[in-house]
This record gives structure tokens, C-alpha cells and sequence, in this order.
């Protein structure tokens, strides 16, 4: 029995709406719709409208019959889109928020790090925040000077221990934040999307400790987007979808399990995607991706593309709309804003707003890329949709003298010329 | 108000059972992980609670430390990055004592029971100014700690608690500030002074029992916030700082106690400075009444801490 480190049975975590999108409410709201709600909700009935009267008091379960064990020693990563319920399992683990249902047990001294820095006050110095936010992640003052000049080593950055650190620089500031988390030394560790702060080698710094950690028989139970470093750390991968637990094995099926679910929901057209994120304000109901050759989802590496985006309605001037270029492995290649950027507008009768982004060149490496999209106003997100298209880029016809080589090794093509004397 | 289900319980489990399975650790892992004999033994369970919970104040104790940083935090902070600093803590009460000796003192002739009237209000406005802060204090500290509350997991009584407490520092140094003005005035304390600490314990047990209940509603009414300044005006004036309560007769004085904070400055008065006579079943009113919001804050702090972390 003694080696299951972590024990999830039936765990489900309910929100209420209104707790999600207002946040918190004012005395006066609370009072008001004690007394309007129960009307507007007979208005709804008696106009038929019996989903939206349920939908005043909606609710949606985050997490939902979820059940898994982990065995001590294990690295199990944890995948699965936005909004998935990786991050309310992390919480509710954490024990920062409690469950609506079911049951969970860990074993074992455990310690999270859903943030790194948790608590650092910017007035107070690298020294004092070692003490302050090493007692906020659960370590004892003894253990604190025990291992302080190893936190300090691992940051680097002994010459500022006395200085306040919003003198500090970024990487500073995480090097030390991360330094602190890294001496922990829990038996159970639960790390959230922590490593996607930082610079690359930060990322490489903190990824390597995980392993070291991992190595000496720690469990960690791993949130991340980064699919390479799950298949690198994780020895097991459960893939949540919907709040559900969909995908429980290897971390390499795990990850193919999770690309194939994208590459599913990316057939679907955007207009029926009910996995959506956002108030629903203006809603992208076309997403194409048209090459050179007229092919919709085939792309020729070098040539010209068109990404087509139809937005209704929109409502604002002031919409944004942007879209992401994922690899395989959920990396992030590149982004593409209309923010700060002046769009020729016309508006179309038919309501729908059609944005297009020309790519006169594009130069990505071949292979198969994944879209995000999103449209985002001053009042916050509009819509989401995660993995909306999936499309190929193919490599230049053979026929077509290269004015340069396609690289095999990373993604990007830059347009140069070779000399040599 | 008992406890239905237990929610999130941490014990230790019989230590021969939990240390003999663990796996042995890989060679040459450094000397400092090696040290950790009850480690093993700690099981947290996790499930939903419903209703009344137990204030499972034996967590509280084991995060004393945590309290003491967090203190430590909030006057170490305060004191870099105000200009006056310490002044700050002297120059409050001083002023509202400057001011009420002028308008209730010389131009409205308030009588003081025969005291110094500068004294007199002096010794009522130095734990009226710690309660009052600690109120505030409190009142706001987890709206202000939601980056705290969403991201790491500890008993959440910590904040309201290490909030009031920080105070403390403030309150030791106008009571210096009281004992001077004591020495000018040549007013020596009484032996009574060796209850002063009790009416102190009671001025925190009120406003940490008023803070918990205000924080944990600021947390879903941020109206609470606008309300503080106000409220805590009117209870000053329902509180005998600028006037002596032996205006009142019995039984009225007694009902008077009523109002804890009434009951802690008349005890500070009788302390301190041997005015009236020792304010009996007052001070026992006051202190019953303090128990009761304490009480029923924490338990109403308790109840509502599991949606802290979704709603701030």
C-alpha cells in the first residue's frame, strides 16, 4: 500500500459561473438578484426559454470524476488544452481550493510550486525573501539556514543577497525565486507551468533540477504545455480533457493521445467548436489557412499564404485579433496581432468581419503545424479556440531552383546567401 | 455546527508502518535530504466539507512560523517605505489628541474625571488607535494577500492574524509616547497597571474577531471596504475616548460595556491612569462580548475559506 504516493479518487471540482466571470459581487448585486433573478427566471420560462433560465445559475464542473494513483517515484505529467481542469487538479491537490467531490490522499511531504516567487516582496532584499518565501512554501527557519547558501549558489547572485530585489534584474529575480523552490526537498512535488517563465536557459536550469529531483525517487506530478520536456521528465502521462481524465499510460502515448484529440477537434469547423473559450462577444466562425497552390491546409515552405479569420459579429473597432503557430510538440513559433497594427477595414453587410493576414513569404520548415486563435477586446477575451486548424507545409517543388537550402535541424527558414572567397 | 466530513486533515500515521516501504534513496544524494525521519509519516487527505467546519487552530500553531515572517513582512515593509516611519505610529494619536483637547477639552469643556484632559484622552486614543489599525488591518488583509491565497496552500487564519498583530509594534511605541506624557503631567501609574495586558489582549480579541468577520465577507462584498473607514468613525464616538463613560449612571454604565472597545479604554483608563473606580461587570460584558465576535468570526472565517482562493 505504502507506495502510492498520491491517491485521486472521483475528485470533481464544480464552479458557478458567476463566481468565474464577475469574480466577486457587490453587496448591491448580491441583494438585486435575490430579487430579480427569480422573476427574469420566470420571464425565461414563460418565453420558452427553459435552457437559458437554467443558465442564470449555471455551473460547470472544472473536474469531474477523476481518479488516478501515482506510486512514489513515479514523474507523472499531467496534458490537456486550456481550460482542461489541469490546473483546478493542481489546485485542488494543492489544497488551495477544496473539492466539490471525491477524495484525494498524498503521502508524504508535499510541496508546490504553481508560481515561482510566490509571496517576494519587492522592498525587501534577496536574503529577507529567501526567509519570507521559503516559510510561505512550507520550509522551517532551520531548514532555511541550512540550505541558504545552497539557494544561493543555484541563483547566482551571492553579490546581491542584501539588495532589495526590485533593484533585481527579471532573470535575477527568477533565478532566485526558482533557487528557493528547487531546495524544497518534498517527497511529493506538484509543479505547475512554472518553466514556461524565464529564458531558455533558465528553462534549461529548472528542467534539469525537475530531472534531478525526479532521479533521487521524488514524485512529481508535472502540468505543463511543453510536450517535449513531459516526454523528457515524465515516466507516466494522463491527459485531461474537459475536466475528465481521458488517457491514463505511457507519457509518450500520452502525448500522442493529446496531438491526436488537436488534430480531431482542428477538423472540425470553428463555427461548431463547442470547446471554446471567452464571453462569446464576437465569435470566429471561419478559419482557413489558403497557400499558392489554392489548397486549403497545404502550405509550400517559401511561398506566399493567406490566413483568413471570420469574426461575427464585431461589435468594437478596437477588436483584436490574433492567432498562434504551433509545432508539433505545442511550441509556440510565432504570433500574428492586429493590435498596434492599422487594419484596412470594410464593413460587410452580411455582418461577418473577414481578417486576413498575408505571409508574402513563408518559412517555416516543412511538417505539420497546429493555430490558435483568439479575439480579444479592452474588456478582455472574446473568443478562443484552441488548435482551431491544423495545416502542412510542404517543401519547395523540386523543380523550383532553391535561392536557399531548407534546414533539417529547427523551424525557421531565414532568406540569405552564401559566399565564399 | 459540527464538523460533518472532515476536509483536509494532515496526521501522522503509525511511524513503523509508513517508514518500513519506502524506497531507499539512490547513493550519493546530497547529505541534506538524509535527515527527515517523520517526513514519510505526514498523510494529507483532501476532500469537499460542507457546512460548519473545526477552526483547526493546531495548523495555525504549526505555521507559527509563516505568522512571524508575515509580521515580520508587514513591519519591516512599512517602515522602509514610509518616509516618517515610526513617527507615523506616534504622530495618529497625537494629532486626534491635540484636536479633542482643543474642542471637547478647552472649548466644549468635556469633563475628564478630574484628569489632565490631554492625558485623558491620550490613554484611551493609544489602544484605540491599535484597534482600530488592526481592524483595518485585518479587514482588508485577504483582498491583499490574493496572490498568496491562489498560489500556495496554508491555514488562511495566518493573514487576518499576522495582519492585526503587526500593530503590536506600533501600539509599543505610542505607549512610550503615553508614559511621557504621563511623567509631564506628573501622573504616576497605579499598581493596577498589572492588568493593562488583559485590556490589551481584549482590544485584539475584538478587532481580530470584527477583522475576521469583515475579511472574509470583503472577499465577496468588496463593500466591505468602503464601510470600514465609516464604521470605525462612528464606533469612535460610540466609544469613550473623547468623553469619560461616567457621564452614564448604573445600570447604563454597565450596558455600556456592551461595546468591548468601551470596556478596554475605561480598563486603560482605571490602569493606568487610577480614574473611576475598576470597571467590574463592565469589563466582563466587554469581554464576553469580545469572545462571541472572535468566536463566531473564526467559525465564519472557517466556513467561508474554501471559496477564498475561487473568489478573490
Amino acid at each position: 500500500m505504502n507506495d502510492i504516493a498520491i491517491t485521486v479518487e472521483d475528485l470533481g471540482k464544480q464552479y458557478h459561473i458567476g463566481h468565474v466571470q464577475t469574480r466577486y459581487r457587490t453587496l448591491r448585486e448580491s441583494i438585486t438578484d435575490v430579487f430579480v433573478s427569480p422573476f427574469r427566471k420566470a420571464a425565461l420560462l414563460a418565453r420558452g426559454h427553459a435552457a437559458a433560465a437554467h443558465s442564470l445559475h449555471e455551473s460547470f464542473w472544472a473536474l469531474r470524476n477523476v481518479s488516478f494513483e501515482v506510486k512514489r517515484g513515479e514523474v507523472l505529467g499531467v496534458i490537456g488544452r486550456n481550460g482542461a481542469g489541469k490546473s483546478t487538479l493542481l489546485k485542488v491537490l494543492t489544497r488551495i481550493t477544496e473539492p466539490t467531490a471525491g477524495f484525494a490522499q498524498l503521502r508524504g511531504r508535499v510541496a508546490s510550486l504553481l508560481e515561482v516567487g510566490t509571496g517576494f516582496h519587492p522592498e525587501l532584499t534577496g536574503r529577507e525573501n529567501v526567509y519570507l518565501n521559503g516559510s510561505i512554501l512550507g520550509m522551517t527557519r532551520r531548514e532555511i539556514q541550512r540550505k541558504f547558501d545552497e539557494i544561493v549558489d543555484f541563483a547566482e547572485i551571492a553579490k546581491f543577497i542584501d539588495t532589495p530585489v526590485k533593484h533585481y534584474s527579471s532573470g535575477m529575480y527568477l533565478r532566485l525565486a526558482f533557487a528557493v523552490a528547487a531546495n524544497l526537498d518534498p517527497d511529493i512535488l506538484l509543479v505547475d507551468e512554472v518553466l514556461a517563465v524565464g529564458d531558455a536557459e533558465f528553462q534549461r536550469k529548472c528542467l534539469g533540477k525537475m530531472g534531478d529531483v525526479a532521479s533521487q525517487g521524488r514524485t512529481i506530478l508535472f502540468v505543463s504545455h511543453n510536450l517535449g520536456a513531459v516526454q523528457g521528465l515524465c515516466t507516466r502521462g494522463i491527459v485531461l480533457s474537459n475536466g475528465q481524465l481521458t488517457f491514463d499510460g505511457a507519457a509518450t502515448n500520452a502525448v500522442q493521445e493529446y496531438l491526436n484529440s488537436l488534430e480531431k477537434s482542428a477538423a472540425i469547423g470553428p463555427a461548431e467548436r463547442p470547446d471554446r473559450r471567452g464571453s462569446g462577444v464576437s465569435r470566429v466562425v471561419g478559419f482557413d489557412v489558403v497557400g499558392s497552390n489554392g489548397i486549403p491546409g497545404i502550405v509550400v515552405c517559401g511561398e506566399r499564404v493567406e490566413f483568413v479569420i471570420d469574426v461575427v459579429p464585431v461589435v468594437d473597432h478596437r477588436v483584436n485579433c490574433a492567432f498562434t503557430i504551433y509545432d508539433q510538440q505545442s511550441n509556440p513559433i510565432t504570433h500574428f496581432t492586429t493590435r498596434n497594427v492599422s487594419v484596412d477595414r470594410e464593413d460587410r453587410a452580411s455582418g461577418t468581419t473577414r481578417f486576413s493576414c498575408d505571409v508574402g513569404q513563408f518559412l517555416l520548415v516543412p511538417g505539420r503545424y497546429r493555430v490558435n486563435v483568439a479575439i480579444q477586446s479592452d474588456e478582455g477575451l472574446l473568443d478562443h479556440i484552441e488548435s482551431v486548424m491544423s495545416f502542412d507545409v510542404l517543401p519547395p517543388e523540386v523543380s523550383v531552383q532553391p535561392r536557399y537550402s531548407i534546414p533539417r535541424i529547427g523551424q525557421i527558414v531565414l532568406p540569405h546567401g552564401w559566399n565564399a572567397q | 455546527m459540527t464538523n460533518v466530513l472532515p476536509d483536509t486533515v494532515e496526521e501522522p500515521a503509525t511511524p513503523g508502518s509508513a517508514n518500513g516501504d519506502v524506497p531507499p534513496r539512490p547513493q550519493g544524494a546530497p547529505a541534506a535530504l538524509a535527515p527527515r525521519t517523520d517526513a514519510h509519516d505526514v498523510v494529507t487527505r483532501i476532500a469537499p466539507s460542507r457546512g460548519w467546519v473545526s477552526l483547526k487552530l493546531h495548523e495555525v500553531w504549526e505555521y507559527r512560523e509563516l505568522l512571524f515572517f508575515l509580521i515580520w513582512r508587514d513591519v519591516k515593509v512599512r517602515y522602509k517605505q514610509t518616509v516618517l516611519g515610526v513617527l507615523w505610529a506616534i504622530l495618529q494619536p497625537l494629532s486626534t489628541m491635540v484636536v479633542f483637547s482643543l474642542f471637547f477639552g478647552k472649548l466644549a469643556k468635556m469633563p475628564s474625571d478630574e484628569l489632565p484632559y490631554p492625558v485623558f484622552s491620550l490613554a484611551a486614543l493609544v489602544p484605540w488607535t491599535f484597534f482600530a489599525n488592526a481592524l483595518a488591518q485585518s479587514s482588508d488583509s485577504l483582498v491583499g494577500s490574493s496572490n498568496l491565497i491562489k498560489k500556495v496552500y496554508f491555514p488562511r487564519l495566518v493573514i487576518p492574524i499576522s495582519a492585526s498583530l503587526a500593530g503590536l509594534i506600533d501600539f509599543s511605541i505610542a505607549f512610550v509616547v503615553l508614559m511621557c506624557m504621563m511623567l509631564g503631567f506628573g501622573i504616576a501609574p497605579t499598581w493596577n497597571v498589572i492588568f493593562l495586558p488583559a485590556f490589551l489582549v481584549l482590544a485584539y480579541t475584538t478587532s481580530l474577531g470584527v477583522g475576521l468577520w469583515l475579511s472574509a465577507l470583503n472577499v465577496q462584498f468588496r463593500d466591505v471596504k468602503y464601510t470600514i473607514p465609516f464604521m470605525t468613525q462612528l464606533w469612535m464616538f460610540a466609544t469613550p475616548i473623547a468623553y469619560p463613560s461616567s457621564l452614564l449612571s448604573e445600570p447604563w454604565r454597565t450596558v455600556y460595556g456592551l461595546n468591548p472597545m468601551a470596556g478596554v479604554v475605561e480598563g486603560f483608563r482605571w490602569a493606568l491612569l487610577g480614574s473611576g473606580q475598576a470597571p467590574g461587570p463592565m469589563i466582563l460584558i466587554s469581554a464576553a462580548v469580545s469572545v462571541c465576535i472572535l468566536c463566531s468570526g473564526a467559525f465564519y472565517f472557517r466556513r467561508m475559506e474554501k471559496s477564498f482562493a475561487d473568489v478573490v
